[in-house]
């Protein structure tokens, strides 16, 4: 088991939680106050998930908590306490893409790549969901994740690619 | 020979694909060290004035707080002007953070906070506070028209407006004349990424510098100057940028405060601005714009006048080229320009996405479209008519212009031919269905650019040059060029940039990368093929002796005798017969000036659109686009598509969604957040057709390469305009086209 400590002394206890993502279980003391985004990236230190707004507005942030895509800005890591967490650098499973993630590259479902970790992790997430079928449907349930590149066309391509086919 | 290492003008995937699929690819904020402290900017709640207290006392009692900076405590910075100069910088004085305790802009940044974590300095932050006294703040430039003025000095790719023949008296002798007035506010640029920098401190004072920039250059340079520091001492690198569109093309503050904060800490300092704060940057300028167009009855342009006036701040004359295409896209005779500025209480503006030709050619092909109507003339032939092969503004030729080809191609696809020119001739039920058409126009430029490529014994080349990719492609056409030129797998080739100990590369910006650093890289491969054959030469019974380098060719890891390629040599082998380790060159490429100076050198869009509108709602459905371009050669058919792509995006986001909101009260961004600053999210966003047209063009550059960055987006919001117009029969020339501006 990793440790990750963070000590700081503000009026409020740290709490002793675990996180397991990607597989590994990490002990994690933190305030209540760091999001599971924080607690992943400076805590953990996975960079690959990315801060886009930390308001819940862009969904760069997206992760998998025990399959389903949350935005992680919006979810204070205490409340994840024993979660089973699975970020961008855990999709591929011994150096193999994902098929989501080879269909991205395909269909250069992105350009500067930065909320397409987020965009991978929904995606995900929408499959495993089961409930789009059509493409508006795809695009829709999609929305949540911004792209300022806007590879949207490229992204809902990728998606079609896959969904269904897992 | 088989030749399977051709690779320009191939769809091949992004070479930093796997990177950036993964989470493999680094931002500016991701990442650590030992040690690494966090530091959040105070901004001030105020758009004028003066900080009278900044109270820290409450948030350094904070155990964990190191530091707060705040202009009471920084000093022995850089003392000159041109220190504060970065590569994009306008004309003006520049701003210096920290160092003043006027307030010149609302959110303007006014303390930093560094802690040991993120939260504990965020949280001090807000206890942070500061007293003001506020003076009278101007931020409405419509209600300033009267204070507008020629702007003051220069900046590098502005030209100055230019005027010909008699617009008065061929206004007033036109049959046909319009009249209209455009206008749109503030966008900011809004990358994904935030504006982010880690400085990882050294024991030896040395400090590498993680950026968010668009040239990796400008942030060393501005670091130097400013912290007074040698070259030696700080490493500067941005291998991945989040989106800029501009953001990135001047050292933003956050760099400022991260340096500044580890060099007195003596730690590594990571600053990330947030959302809001992504709104205190610069941004696309609010511009009001008239056009006035004289016409005979058969279509033919008699005048034009196109006039703008852009907010800047009241420290720096930003410029960018707005009235400009107005004298160049038809064949006109007179024309009069005018472009004009008002200083606001506001950040200086930043160039953005196609600046100036997004805002111009708005303003420029809504009109012509108006004009269409007025003559009854179908606004595709109207552009026909007015089809001019020369840059009238500066009576040249165009190098090449394959825009009639993007006219026809275009409105073949979109099935234009079909248009009842009749507004609201579409409709069915509550939804009313209308198509519209624009031109697209942006400038095909070179800048300075070298590059460095690396032959090494196990047949591997490293090709480098100190320019960015922030989305657009770079690494994987580098690697495209690099590779074909050479002769080698692409596997085999490894490009790198974002990194100032490279060779000289300008902002990766206007388009310009692809051509200049292009240029760079296959110049640098030349070189290297040179040096190839050179060392052949020196073989024992070489069949290359005596050969000069156009007499040789590269392919699949060999060089061969183009007449008999059955005379061929392993490049690997070339090393090892001559004990050759590696082999290193610098590249300089110099454009051919006279050449060049001859033609007109730019690129063309025809975007066609459908739009759908709900009567009932005012809500807009861009349902449909067709975009054929013509930007030369395409290097990656895939990655241009994708430029193209991302640029029709912007130009939809323009039309419908964007706006910066000033509350003239309190003279700020009031709607500064992801979810009241609208950007098309994915169902916005329909069916788009990219058509390339591709043009030989031997002046541009050898390899005929002219840049796709910018004019995706060109032309789009008035297409839009235009269809709605169409669908709707009202003309709105305001951006964004709103709801509430349809009901
Ligand atoms: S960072 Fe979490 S939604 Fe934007
Ligand atoms: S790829 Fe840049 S924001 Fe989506």
């Amino acid at each position: 088991m990793d440790q990750v400590a963070a000590s700081v002394m503000v009026d409020q206890p740290t709490h002793t939680i675990t996180l397991t993502v990607n597989k590994i279980t990490y002990e994690l003391k933190v305030l209540p106050w760091v999001t599971l985004l924080d607690a992943i990236r400076e805590y953990i230190e996975l960079p690959g998930t990315k801060k886009g707004c930390d308001h819940g507005q862009c969904g760069a942030c997206t992760v998998l908590v025990n399959g389903k895509r949350i935005n992680s800005c919006l979810t204070l890591a205490v409340m994840k306490n024993g979660a089973d967490i699975t970020t961008i650098e855990g999709v591929a499973e011994d150096g193999v893409l994902h098929p989501l993630q080879q269909a991205f590259i395909d269909h250069d479902a992105f350009q500067c790549g930065y909320c397409t970790p987020g965009q991978i992790c929904s995606a995900i997430g929408l499959i495993n969901e089961g409930k789009a079928t059509t493409r508006e449907e795809i695009q829709e349930l999609m929305s949540g994740n911004l792209c300022r590149c806007g590879a949207y066309p490229n992204i809902v391509a990728a998606v079609q690619q896959v969904n269904g086919k897992l | 020979m088989n030749n399977n290492t051709n690779y320009i003008g191939k769809p091949v995937n992004r070479v930093d694909g796997y990177a950036k699929v993964t989470g493999g690819a680094k931002y500016a904020a991701d990442h650590h060290a030992r040690g690494l402290c966090y530091g959040v900017v105070v901004s001030a709640g105020i758009a004028k004035g003066k900080i009278l207290h900044i109270d820290t006392t409450e948030a350094m009692q904070l155990e964990g707080v190191f530091k707060i900076f705040t202009h009471e405590n920084v000093s022995g910075l850089a003392w000159f002007n041109h220190s504060y100069k970065d590569m994009d910088a306008p004309p003006g004085k520049h701003f210096r953070y920290l160092q003043t305790d006027t307030i010149t802009y609302s959110q303007q940044p006014v303390a930093l906070v560094v802690a040991e974590t993120f939260e504990l300095a965020r949280y001090a932050a807000s206890l942070v506070k500061v007293t003001y006294k506020a003076d009278a703040h101007v931020t409405n430039l419509t209600g300033n028209l009267d204070q507008a003025r020629p702007p003051k000095g220069k900046k590098s790719g502005f030209k100055k407006p230019s005027s010909r023949g008699h617009f008065d008296k061929a206004f007033t002798a036109a049959p046909v004349t319009l009249d209209a007035t455009y206008f749109h506010g503030a966008e900011h640029h809004n990358p994904m990424e935030m504006h982010a920098t880690t400085v990882l401190y050294y024991k030896n004072g040395s400090i590498t510098v993680y950026d968010k920039t668009q040239g990796i250059l400008n942030t060393q340079s501005y670091v130097k100057s400013v912290f007074g520091l040698s070259g030696r001492k700080v490493k500067a690198l941005s291998p991945f940028v989040g989106g800029a569109f501009g953001s990135g093309l001047r050292p933003q503050y956050q760099l400022f405060m991260a340096v500044l904060a580890s060099l007195e800490l003596k730690r590594s300092v990571k600053v990330m601005l947030t959302r809001q704060q992504m709104f205190s940057l610069g941004f696309r300028p609010i511009t009001q714009q008239s056009l006035s167009i004289g016409s005979m009855e058969d279509g033919s342009l008699q005048a034009i006048k196109h006039e703008a006036v852009s907010g800047t701040s009241q420290f720096e004359d930003y410029v960018e080229n707005i009235v400009n295409w107005s004298g160049m896209l038809y064949h006109c005779k007179n024309v009069k320009q005018s472009y004009q500025l008002v200083s606001l209480d506001t950040y200086t503006p930043l160039d953005m996405r196609a600046p100036g030709a997004v805002t111009g050619m708005f303003g420029l092909e809504c009109a012509m479209d108006e004009l269409a109507y007025k003559l009854n003339i179908d606004p595709l032939e109207l552009r026909y008519i007015n089809y001019s092969v020369e840059d009238g503004s500066m009576k040249k030729p165009y190098s090449s212009k394959a825009l009639r080809d993007c006219y026809q191609q275009a409105a073949e696809r979109f099935g234009w031919s079909q248009r009842n020119p009749e507004p609201r001739s579409m409709k069915n039920g509550h939804l009313l269905t209308g198509w519209g058409m624009a031109t697209g126009m942006w400038d095909a430029m070179t800048v300075p650019a070298r590059a460095k490529a690396t032959f090494t014994a196990d047949g591997r080349l490293t090709v480098g040059s100190a320019t960015a990719d922030i989305g657009t492609g770079t690494y994987t056409i580098m690697t495209q060029i690099a590779a074909e030129t050479l002769g080698l797998p692409m596997d085999n080739v490894t490009f790198q940039l974002g990194d100032a100990s490279l060779p000289y590369a300008y902002l990766e910006g206007g388009s310009a990368t692809a051509a200049s650093v292009g240029t760079a890289v296959q110049k640098a491969c030349m070189q290297v093929r040179e040096r190839l054959l050179d060392l052949a030469k020196d073989i024992p019974d070489s069949p290359f002796k005596g050969l000069s380098v156009a007499q040789v060719s590269f392919a699949d890891g060999m060089m061969f005798m183009t007449e008999t390629p059955a005379n061929f040599i392993h490049l690997k082998d070339i090393m090892t017969l001559t004990d050759t380790g590696e082999i290193n060159v610098t590249s300089t490429p110099l454009p051919n000036v006279f050449k060049q100076m001859k033609y007109a050198k730019n690129t063309h869009a025809a975007v066609f659109v459908e739009v759908q509108v709900d009567e009932e709602l005012g809500a807009v459905k861009v349902t449909r686009v067709v975009s054929a371009v013509a930007a030369g050669r395409i290097l990656n058919p895939k990655t241009a598509r994708s430029q193209i792509m991302g640029g029709i995006v912007w130009g939809i986001s323009g039309a419908l969604h964007e706006e910066s909101v000033l509350d003239h009260q309190f003279g700020r961004f009031i709607n500064h957040n992801y979810a009241e600053y609208h950007i098309p999210v994915n169902l916005d966003i329909n069916d788009i057709d990219v058509i390339f047209v591709e043009e030989q063009d031997d002046v541009v550059n050898p390899m005929g390469i002219k840049g796709v960055g910018e004019i995706g987006q060109v032309g789009v919001a008035a297409a839009i305009a235009n269809a709605i117009y169409h669908a709707t029969g009202k003309r709105i020339r305001e951006l964004p086209i709103t709801l509430d501006k349809l009901l």
